[in-house]
């Protein structure tokens, strides 16, 4: 019986090939494809998540030295109000002991050199690093020390000693006022 | 009887596949170019396929809603309304899903009323039509505890009652109800282990649907005729000549569900289902989904205790009579091979049988429309007459008209009338 | 699409669900109005949604609560950014607690739902006379005939009938099932200064407050009858090359060839 498959191909064989059945095939397949979009697209964030997106702090609570964490987008991230000591040590830093190479300018706004702004989380598999409580250890550097594979961050948020392979990440944001500022 | 014919891929890795697990060989035997398939089918043999495919269509659109609704009195219901407000394509998704239970009944119940005419039930596939049943069955939990899922009145008001049946069994009665709702009401438990088992019962489904086709690919395919296949004269393969007729099918099938999707979402539901369920508030009517109209009907015509008359002596209570009759509405169809004393099997060629059917019909038709009525003025005795037209038919009519009955002469084959009809 | 409704109506009639859904204390049925969002090109009327946004804003919301909609919704209304922030942040919500364990507040912004009324079930009935003001984000579809049935309830008060006996505080309406509504008249002529000019007529103000209404309950209503036109004609087109296609492949079955044994 397996000629019959062959017996139907070899004398169909023109037919078979039809446009008209080509048609068919193709855009039933083109119609699959495409209702299989909302299928997928329903995994990406509903409106509601999007519509949370950014959130505004505080400002006027952080001292100078202290550093609050506030939840952005289901992550943390680090709000430190710089002491000048700070500032001067992530400057004086040369480029050339960096792993990921980036001045501190760069990672700071211009006149508000003393916020600096980081998701807190670790480059390498995305623990949060230590160093925003106080006494909490800051690493080597003064920065932030990820626990789970031995980290270390500077007082810019750079990375500088252990596995991870990059700067802790800037999030968007915007000072609204003095007093205020929006991630996101 | 079927015979198996292993596949010879030309493609190499196909074919190297096909050595270790006949997969091909599998599909090709049940709905492929190695399936011989009796060549007169016409269009109400279409329904099979478009059956399995609503089931795939409901998997699929149950298993992504699943990923955004919540499974908790105080969540549920506000889940849904994200779904419909928030999540990409949440509505369409939704939408998909509500009438595609009503879609999937639909192509269902056409099937189970073909094999009914056509005598598909006879030997030697009972139990081709009795895996069909079983699926019927699970269908029916299936699309109950989904529709108490969004967790609106109707939904609260429906588990309550369905539930309520089983309290009708004499003396573990109260008992198996609290065991259902693992409480002393409808309420949390009982949502969430509806949601389990609403989750798990579409792959039980799946699974009897495979047994469903393997029965059909070792009884094969019955025919409007009604006659055995004689010769390869009467066959054709499955594959391409059923394959494209199955998607031109499903192509006007889709067509009218699609239309229902995106131009009236919301007219086989229930306004009252938009409000949240509240425990102290029975809506003014309860009406289950269309589909159980007619069950349900059986289920309310029963008002009367067996007993004996003119005493206060009772056998079985009105409630539990209505319960019993129910069940067993859908249960005489598991005894129907036997029921039917027939020797043929189209109705084509059964005379009498065919007024009967026709109001057999009638009568599933009346039972839906007695189902949504409240259960006041002409509708009772209505329902009772229905119910007892529906029993008749397949506990006194089928038994004694295959006995008594002229049946025509059947015709030679399959492929005579086909030819002579051609000509 | 006209006829497959009818059709789908006439079935639905016959299986007997709508007769069935409209047994409750024989309101009247609802006045026959035509809406803009009715059809398979139906849209929502823009300027009458906003008006409706208005009337609810300045009436409803005064008892009722729309636990569904949020400010940023607004958008879809054809409101600027600006103008929804600016709304959001005349309310105060409840956001988290404080340092102390105190509940926050803070002013609202375009993500929060618009605010209830009354903080809980209970404090909503003791404002009313015992009655809790239903949420009415989904009124349009949670009543029979929805659309319609809100415009005549809202417009359809009068004196009850000298046979019809009416409890203290209650109103009669009826349309509402049972005769006796505790809500009372809500839209006079002029309660709301309609922003573009319209006359605040009640006719005028409860078609507003429909249109606002559905758009709240039904969002993706647009979104809906557009795809519905690209998925239909896709499938008609679908179907009808799928019919030539099997037509063709049938051909010489249908001349009685046999495909097992004839060359």
């Amino acid at each position: 019986m397996s000629t019959i498959n062959e017996t139907i191909e070899a004398e169909d064989g023109a037919t078979r090939r039809d446009f008209l059945h080509v048609a068919a095939a193709g855009m039933a397949g083109v119609g699959a494809v495409m209702a299989a979009w909302p299928f997928i697209d329903q995994m990406n964030p509903a409106a509601d998540t999007l519509a949370l997106a950014s959130v505004e702090v505080d400002l006027s609570a952080i001292g100078v030295g202290e550093a609050v964490i506030i939840k952005w987008r289901g992550k943390p991230v680090f709000v430190r109000h710089r002491t000048e000591a700070e500032i001067e040590a992530a400057r004086a830093v040369p480029m050339d002991v960096l792993v990921d190479k980036q001045p501190d300018a760069e990672r700071v706004q211009e006149g508000h050199a003393e916020w600096l702004v980081v998701l807190g989380v670790c480059t390498h598999l995305g623990c949060v690093p230590l160093g925003t409580k106080e006494g909490d250890d800051r690493g080597d550097f003064g920065g932030w020390f990820c626990p789970c594979h031995g980290s270390h961050y500077d007082t810019a948020g750079r990375i500088r000693k252990g596995p991870a392979p990059k700067n802790l990440e800037v999030p968007t944001y915007a000072f609204v006022n003095d007093t205020t500022l929006q991630i996101g | 009887m079927a015979e198996w014919n292993a596949a010879k891929p030309k493609n190499a890795v196909a074919a190297w596949v096909e050595e270790r697990l006949p997969i091909l060989s599998l599909v090709n035997n049940v709905v492929g170019v190695d399936t011989p398939t009796p060549r007169n089918l016409n269009y109400w043999w279409n329904f099979g396929s478009l059956a399995g495919l609503m089931l795939v269509v409901q998997i699929i659109s149950g298993v992504v809603l699943a990923m955004h609704y919540t499974p908790h009195t105080s969540l549920a219901f506000d889940s849904v309304e994200r779904i419909m407000r928030d999540v990409n394509y949440g509505w369409l998704i939704r939408y998909m899903h509500a009438n595609g239970a009503s879609f999937f009944f639909i192509a269902v119940y056409t099937h189970i009323f073909r094999g009914l005419y056509y005598g598909s039930y006879k030997a030697p596939r009972e139990l081709l039509w009795m895996l069909g049943v079983v699926i019927f069955l699970l269908m029916m939990a299936t699309a109950f505890m989904g529709y108490v899922l969004p967790w609106g009145q109707m939904s609260f008001w429906g588990a309550t009652v369905i539930t309520n049946l089983f309290s009708a069994i004499p003396v573990v009665g109260e008992s198996i109800v609290t065991l259902l709702w693992g409480g002393f009401s409808v309420d949390n438990p009982t949502l969430n282990r509806f949601f389990s088992l609403h989750y798990l019962l579409p792959f039980v489904i799946a699974g009897v649907v495979i047994l469903h086709l393997w029965a059909k690919k070792i009884s094969d395919s019955g025919n409007p005729l009604g006659i055995d296949v004689k010769s390869n004269a009467d066959q054709i393969p499955f594959h391409p000549f059923y394959t494209i007729k199955d998607a031109f099918g499903a192509g006007v099938f889709f067509f009218v569900f699609a239309a229902f999707i995106f131009y009236m979402p919301n007219v086989l539901g229930h306004p009252d289902n938009y409000i949240p369920a509240d425990p102290m508030v029975t809506p003014a009517s309860i009406v289950p989904e269309w589909y159980f109209l007619p069950f349900y009907a059986i289920l309310r015509s029963i008002t009367f205790d067996i007993g004996i008359p003119f005493t206060d002596i009772v056998f079985i209570p009105a409630k539990l009579l209505g319960v019993l009759a129910m069940f067993a509405s859908i249960l005489v169809w598991l005894f129907l091979p036997w029921l039917d004393t027939s020797k043929v099997r189209s109705g084509k060629f059964r005379p009498t049988f065919r007024w009967f059917f026709l109001f057999l019909v009638i009568d599933m038709f009346v039972l839906t429309v007695v189902g949504g009525k409240k259960p006041e003025g002409i509708w009772p005795l209505v329902g009772l007459i229905g119910t007892a037209y529906y029993f008749a038919y397949f506990l006194v009519i089928l038994p004694l008209l295959g006995k008594i009955e002229k049946t025509l002469p059947l015709p030679e084959s399959i492929a005579n009338p086909v030819v002579k009809a051609a000509e | 699409m006209k006829l497959v409704k009818n059709i789908a109506i006439a079935l639905t009639a016959a299986v007997g669900l709508a007769g069935a859904s409209f047994a409750a204390g024989a309101a009247k049925h609802p006045m026959q109005l035509e809406w803009s969002f009715e059809g398979p090109f139906g849209q929502f009327d823009m300027q009458s949604a906003q008006r409706g946004w208005q009337v609810y804003k300045q009436v409803c919301s005064n008892c009722h609560s729309l636990k569904y909609f949020h400010f940023r919704n607004l958008a879809d209304l054809g409101y600027e950014e600006d103008m929804i922030k600016a709304w959001a942040a005349e309310y105060t919500v409840i956001d988290g607690v404080d340092d102390a364990g105190d509940p926050k507040e803070r002013p609202g912004l375009p993500q929060d739902v618009f605010p209830a009324p009354f903080p809980n079930p209970e404090a909503a009935a003791a404002s009313n006379g015992g009655a809790v003001p239903p949420d009415l984000s989904l009124m349009s579809k949670a009543r029979h005939d929805g659309p319609n049935y809100i415009y005549s309830l809202l417009t359809g008060y009068e004196d009850a009938p000298a046979d019809h006996e009416m409890p203290a505080g209650k109103s009669y309406n009826p349309y509402f099932p049972g005769g006796a509504i505790s809500m009372a008249p809500p839209l006079a002529e002029g309660v709301v200064d309609y922003e573009d000019g319209t006359a605040a007529t009640a006719e005028q103000m409860s078609k507003d407050v429909v249109m606002f209404l559905t758009y709240v309950a039904e969002p993706k209503l647009v979104d809906r009858h557009h795809m519905g036109l690209k998925v239909l004609m896709f499938l008609g087109i679908l179907t009808i090359v799928l019919y030539l296609s099997m037509k063709k492949i049938w051909k010489p079955i249908k001349s009685g060839r046999n495909v097992y044994e004839d060359k």
